[in-house]
């Protein structure tokens, strides 16, 4: 057995003129919730395909399992995909869609049943197996596709924009159960989507796409934090960024100037590089706040432009002096804050990320 | 009353269409030996004189043979080109799919002509088949378009799902494509078959002693009117309205559910 379930190596794909993804090395271990994440045209859904075989990839090789698959059709390849139409035959019932995989590998009828059975067992459906697929709800169809994609057995299974049909409370509790479920049969997914809050919700590691490269791999937290590409740092969440230089370098800690004072944190660069730093609006707090630490590092002084209430906290955005763009930054629930108030802003400087400019 | 020009326009222009059918239909029951005013009727003598006349009851099994025939052909014809055209990159498709829709716009007539001179020249003689083929003809570029326009690329997603199932191509044709396109394939075929059912020209031209019902209609009128040809004709009809009103219901069905 292998460690690694898919293996991407030096994978190019061009149609005629256009590149959708250049030079792609990317592992992947086995057991793992993978999310690919990007915007639309990043090249992302152009890798889901290669590697479920619909498309041929025009440089590298494709491994699943440590078998080279590039030249193998979809039908032969432990691949099995979850459409984002889902794409169910609406001539079959449930159990009829669900158990066409298993028709395919000319399973016994008496072994079918069971695996059908329980396929649906997972996905908590198992009372419809008699049911068309025009009499179920869009949740239910979103199930029906995953478990007619398991009931096989895949190594791998990819999932395309799995959720962007259904509406957002459905696909919130959606992610939940695909989180559990994957962790239930240890199959290592592989899942598109350009929606970085599902993201962060269900990946093991995230793939950050972009024009055809990979700008980011890892863990959301470390994604989320510690951004490895200024492109990150904008497309995961909101960020504000502020330009910087570094003046010392030692070890991995780096000394930066910045509009607002020379500080130190942690962080990749070398001395005299340009750099920008990526200030979460959570990290940002008021001269109003009352319990700020000692550490906090003085940004400068602002003037409340936009404000808006959500819920959990008051957003609102900010005119920094001597700052172009606008900062967010969020207050507590109870700040009530007004526009043209003016505020002092402070960060502390270990939740400042440093990023090639 | 200001509606009353329309009702008498559509008075006229159905009583235009539907006059002849029901003059036909109704002396095919006339009791005496000519169908012509006044009606003396009704009676089935006629409907038993052609039923117990060899010859048309052998044209009939012919049409029979011929439109079943050759619409399954145009179907499963039709049906391979349209899921080329639609499925794959096809060098030059859009000339091909040009070429296949072309005979629509040839009148019946030359395409006769045509193969007239394509069986003298290649020695096939005049038969059934050669109707058959004359029907095909005819018949697929209809076929290929109505189930052209049906493939759209929700089919297509499910096609992809089937193989990324495992199915072999020849298991997505059948167990995905097939059964998703029933209506238009249904739709197709019967078309097909009224159209071969009371076609003449092609039918007339390219055969000799095995003939079809329109053709065997068009020699007992030469020897003049006559009930049995009206009751042949009717029949000829009545079959072509139930072929139509079959598929109606079958497609409105479909479009419920």
């Amino acid at each position: 057995m292998n460690a690694l379930a898919v293996e991407f190596r030096a994978i190019g794909m061009s149609f005629g003129t256009k590149v959708a993804v250049k030079d792609i090395n990317l592992s992947v271990q086995r057991g793992d919730y993978v999310v690919l994440l990007g915007p639309s045209g990043g090249g992302k859904t152009t890798l889901l395909n290669i590697l479920g075989g619909f498309l041929t990839p025009t440089a590298g090789r494709v491994l699943i399992d440590g078998a080279d698959v590039t030249d193998i059709a979809p039908a032969k390849r432990p691949t099995t995909t979850v459409f984002q139409d889902y794409a169910l035959f609406p001539h079959m019932t449930v159990a009829g869609n669900v158990g066409f995989g298993l028709k395919m590998q000319s399973l016994p009828k008496a072994e079918q049943s069971p695996r059908i059975a329980q396929a649906l067992e997972m996905v908590g459906l198992a009372h419809l197996a008699g049911r068309r697929i025009h009499e179920l709800s869009g949740g239910q169809r979103q199930r029906i596709a995953l478990a007619r994609a398991l009931a096989v057995e895949p190594t791998v299974l990819l999932l395309d924009e799995p959720l962007g049909a259904l509406d957002m409370k459905l696909r919130r509790q959606m992610q939940e159960e695909l989180k559990a479920i994957q962790k239930r049969v240890g199959t290592t997914f592989v899942h598109v989507t350009h929606d970085q809050e599902e993201a962060m919700a269900i990946a093991d590691v995230i793939v950050v796409m972009n024009d055809g490269f990979i700008e980011d791999l890892g863990p959301p937290e470390r994604i989320y934090l510690r951004p490895a590409s200024r492109f990150t740092a904008t497309f995961m969440g909101e960020s504000n960024l502020f330009d910087g230089k570094v003046t010392a370098v030692n070890g991995d800690r780096l000394t930066v100037e910045a509009a607002f004072g020379q500080f130190e944190i942690t962080g990749p660069g070398e001395e005299g590089q340009e750099v920008c730093l990526v200030v979460r609006p959570e990290h940002l707090s008021s001269s109003s706040d009352e319990n700020r630490s000692g550490r906090q590092l003085l940004l400068g002084q602002g003037r409340i432009e936009e404000t808006g209430f959500f819920g959990t906290h008051h957003q609102c955005l900010v005119q920094l002096a001597g700052h172009g763009a606008l900062i967010r930054l969020r207050l507590p629930q109870r700040a009530a804050p007004q526009i043209g108030d003016s505020l002092e802003l402070f960060a502390d400087p270990s939740d400042i990320a440093v990023v090639p400019r | 009353m200001r509606n009353l020009p329309a009702f008498l326009y559509a008075g006229l222009i159905y009583g235009f269409i539907f006059l002849p059918v029901i003059v036909l239909v109704l002396f095919s029951f006339q009791e005496s030996r000519v169908p012509v005013p006044p009606f003396d009727g009704p009676s089935l003598k006629w409907y038993d004189a052609f039923l117990s006349d060899d010859r048309v009851v052998e044209a009939l099994l012919n049409s029979v043979i011929v439109a079943m025939a050759s619409s399954a052909v145009s179907v499963v014809l039709g049906f391979l080109a349209a899921f080329s055209l639609a499925r794959h990159r096809v060098r030059m498709g859009g000339l091909l799919q040009g070429l296949l829709t072309a005979p629509l716009t040839v009148s019946y007539l030359i395409i006769a002509m045509g193969l007239l001179i394509t069986f003298n020249m290649l020695g096939i003689p005049k038969s059934l088949l050669t109707i058959g083929i004359g029907h095909v003809v005819i018949n697929l570029p209809l076929c290929f378009a109505i189930i052209f326009s049906q493939m759209g690329a929700h089919q297509a997603n499910m096609e992809r799902a089937a193989r990324d199932l495992g199915a072999r191509e020849w298991q997505v044709l059948a167990l995905v494509t097939v059964p998703l396109l029933w209506p238009a394939l249904f739709a197709a075929f019967f078309l097909s078959v009224t159209f071969s059912w009371d076609e003449f020209i092609i039918a007339f031209m390219v055969s000799r002693f095995e003939v079809t019902l329109p053709v065997e209609i068009w020699s007992m009128l030469r020897t003049g009117l006559n009930p049995q040809t009206n009751a042949v004709g009717s029949f000829v009809f009545l079959v072509s309205v139930a072929i139509v009103f079959l598929l109606d219901m079958v497609l409105f069905r479909k479009k419920k559910t």
